[in-house]
């Protein structure tokens, strides 16, 4: 395997509540401070080759945008390390790469209302001389037929744009920053299906057609699926799963992962009716206080005691013959025994996708 | 008997920009018992159908024609006070925000009590052990502890449950839910799609989804009706209108979703975006995004109807043209 492009190693981000002197007398005398501290990620070890797309997926406070912005470098970790082709990407508290760029789910809260979008776009650009302030509409304009929207529009504001024309300005702004790396961080969750569709074509295109390495973070599994190579599920700040997307649809070897794919509706064309059994049960624990051991525990049909006496590794699959890792102690009985109900599934005609 | 039956219905704004059309003669009807879908992307007038079918569309809005019968009574027209006894009692509404329909300074218990006694006289004694029974129904955990919670100490998921609770008080003959999961987890999505599949068998309610989502819809509803700018361009049997649908829109919506090519191919997408209600175009509000349009898709398009099923297209889909985005 080469050399990963961008690397995520051991990676942990804490938020500890900010406590006046007042706060923690108060606290010590019993009163409802919170003083925990939030571990949002949990020691992620990911690596993504050049030219390769990740997905993570999780629900939400499972930690997948954070990772999202330390991966950026607009975050730093509170252990481990980020580094992009070899070099860190936030030194001293500051990023120091502009080849990592982010696209996030609201283009309207990242766009100022009253600057037009066109120089909103050619801010990064001209701040970091990529292009002269004088050539930056230009510049700008070509990025925008770049994501298929009129060059004309540079001199609009953010309101006269529709949601799925606001999430191309922030594509365009994101590539004028001529990045290695583009992170989009649940991109279209807030679009409605027909345009949303349009966006997963404009990103598979421009991947390919601009080289790009993606880490593409979202809560919906069948966007995930359709445009990543490798999946990584997190659940409470940990990765718990790792492998080649179509693997770990087909198979996959976390109970977590598991309920997760069985609670995505699918398209049914045969039966109505047909919402299954609660796939997961109960809720996601508090992140203040989660649970010993595998987070996953309390909600998991797998569940043994050995499971909440020690965090479990993220192990590689014995018998696997692609390179997979799960977060499970019952890893490869899980496979097996869910293998085998896939296949009853299977014998039961109905489902697409 | 059907337990509510839309006829006509059209629903206005009058706005700076003239007067939207929101709902333009919108039919159908719900059976008791049985779950229809409402789907539709932003702007299609799905949530305006909802709210006109409870009489909860304010100024600048109004309805101006057509006829809602609630178990055979005429609701269109009736007076507010009327309305007002009707809503709750006999047709409920959950929303997709259920932060927005709790009051935060109340227990859940009294409100809930209020719901209540806002239709009917009831002791306390008698008020609690109703809102256990529901909160157990929607599959709350120790529900006479909860009715002591505040909404705010109860997750996204268990207030949705709270308020289809509160929705089920009374036993509706309906019951409007307007994207009731969509903010939700897909995991807790998933325990709220069962528990609302055994409710509707075991309360007789008939229920309208409201829903941008197909593949949700899918699997719960029995009947589907979409909706493109302000009409129905299609309803029917789900299963039959996915596996064979008519209106190239539906098409569309079903062929833009993941899954439905192989991964890393580009997904067959409706070209455009929505249209504005203030300027749609004459005839058929799709034609402009449409693969098939013609000149003669300006002129009105008729509702085709074959027994349970209807589309209004006038080049409809069909086993020799099925697939028009390819």
């Amino acid at each position: 395997m080469s050399e990963p492009f961008l690397s995520l190693r051991g990676v942990t981000r804490e938020f500890a509540p900010t406590l006046s002197a007042g706060d923690r007398l108060a606290a010590r005398l019993g009163a409802n401070v919170e003083t925990r501290t939030l571990v949002a990620v949990d020691g992620v070890d990911l690596h993504v080759q050049r030219g390769e797309t990740l997905g993570l997926v999780g629900e939400s406070g499972c930690g997948k945008s954070t990772l999202g912005r330390l991966a950026a470098g607009s975050l730093t970790p509170t252990r481990g390390s980020v580094t992009l082709d070899g070099e860190p990407v936030r030194v001293d508290g500051s990023k120091v790469t502009t080849r990592v760029q982010t696209v996030f789910q609201d283009p309207f809260a990242s766009l100022d209302p009253r600057m037009k979008v066109g120089a909103a776009v050619a801010e990064g650009p001209v701040a970091h001389e990529l292009v002269s302030r004088h050539g930056a509409r230009a510049y700008v304009a070509g990025w925008f037929e770049r994501v298929g929207l009129d060059a004309g529009f540079v001199d609009r504001y953010p309101h006269q744009f529709s949601g799925g024309q606001r999430q191309r300005i922030a594509i365009a702004r994101a590539l004028a920053m001529r990045p290695d790396v583009l992170i989009c961080d649940e991109p279209v969750a807030s679009l409605d299906v027909s345009i949303q569709a349009q966006i997963i074509n404009l990103v598979l295109e421009l991947r390919t057609g601009l080289d790009l390495t993606c880490l593409f973070i979202s809560h919906d599994l069948s966007v995930v699926r359709h445009v990543s190579d490798r999946l990584a599920v997190m659940y409470l700040g940990r990765v718990v799963e790792e492998g080649l997307a179509e693997t770990l649809f087909d198979a996959p070897a976390h109970p977590y992962t598991r309920g997760l794919l069985d609670s995505v509706p699918r398209l049914e064309l045969h039966r109505e009716d047909v919402v299954a059994a609660e796939p997961i049960s109960g809720e996601l624990p508090s992140p203040l206080s989660p649970p010993p051991g595998c987070h996953f525990a309390p909600r998991c049909r797998w569940v043994e005691p050995r499971c909440r006496e020690s965090v479990p590794e993220l192990r590689e699959i014995d018998g696997s013959a692609v390179a997979r890792t799960s977060r499970c102690l019952r890893a490869e009985a899980v496979l097996v025994g869910m293998k085998a109900l896939a296949d009853d599934a299977a014998a039961a005609p109905g489902r697409v996708s | 008997m059907a337990a509510l039956e839309v006829d006509n219905l059209v629903t206005e704004f009058d706005t700076a920009n003239g007067v939207l059309r929101a709902v333009d003669g919108v039919s159908f009807t719900l059976a008791p018992g049985q779950i229809t879908g409402l789907v539709g992307e932003s702007g299609s007038g799905k949530t305006v159908t909802g709210f006109s079918l409870l009489g909860l569309v304010d100024a600048p809005g109004r309805i101006v024609s057509g006829s809602i019968r609630l178990g055979g009574t005429e609701l269109v027209g009736r007076p507010e006070t009327e309305l007002r006894r009707r809503r709750g009692a006999e047709i409920a509404m959950i929303f997709q925000d259920p932060i927005a329909t709790l009051n935060p300074l109340l227990a859940i218990g009294a409100q809930m009590r209020m719901a209540l006694e806002a239709h009917r006289s009831v002791s306390r004694r008698e008020a609690n052990a109703r809102c256990i029974e529901v909160l157990d129904q929607v599959g709350i955990p120790e529900p006479r502890a909860r009715l002591g919670s505040y909404p705010h100490e109860l997750s996204g998921g268990m207030r949705q449950r709270v308020a289809i609770a509160i929705a089920l008080l009374h036993g509706p003959a309906v019951i409007v839910a307007d994207e009731p999961t969509t903010a939700l987890d897909v995991s807790i999505q998933a325990q709220i799609l069962h528990r609302m599949r055994m409710l509707a068998d075991e309360t007789g309610s008939a229920v309208l989804w409201i829903s941008h989502d197909l593949a949700t819809v899918s699997g719960l509803a029995s009947r589907l009706l979409v909706m493109y700018a302000g009409r129905i361009v299609e309803f029917g049997n789900t299963a039959e209108v996915l596996r064979d649908p008519r209106h190239p829109y539906t098409r569309g919506l079903i062929d833009s979703l993941p899954g439905t090519v192989a991964a890393g191919e580009p997904l067959r997408q409706i070209p455009g975006g929505a249209p504005s209600l203030s300027a749609l175009p004459p005839g058929c509000a799709f034609a402009p995004r449409c693969p098939h349009a013609d000149v003669d898709c300006a002129k009105p398009v008729e509702l085709h109807e074959r027994g349970e099923r209807g589309w209004r297209c006038i080049h409809p889909l069909g086993p020799e043209r099925s697939d028009p985005f390819a």
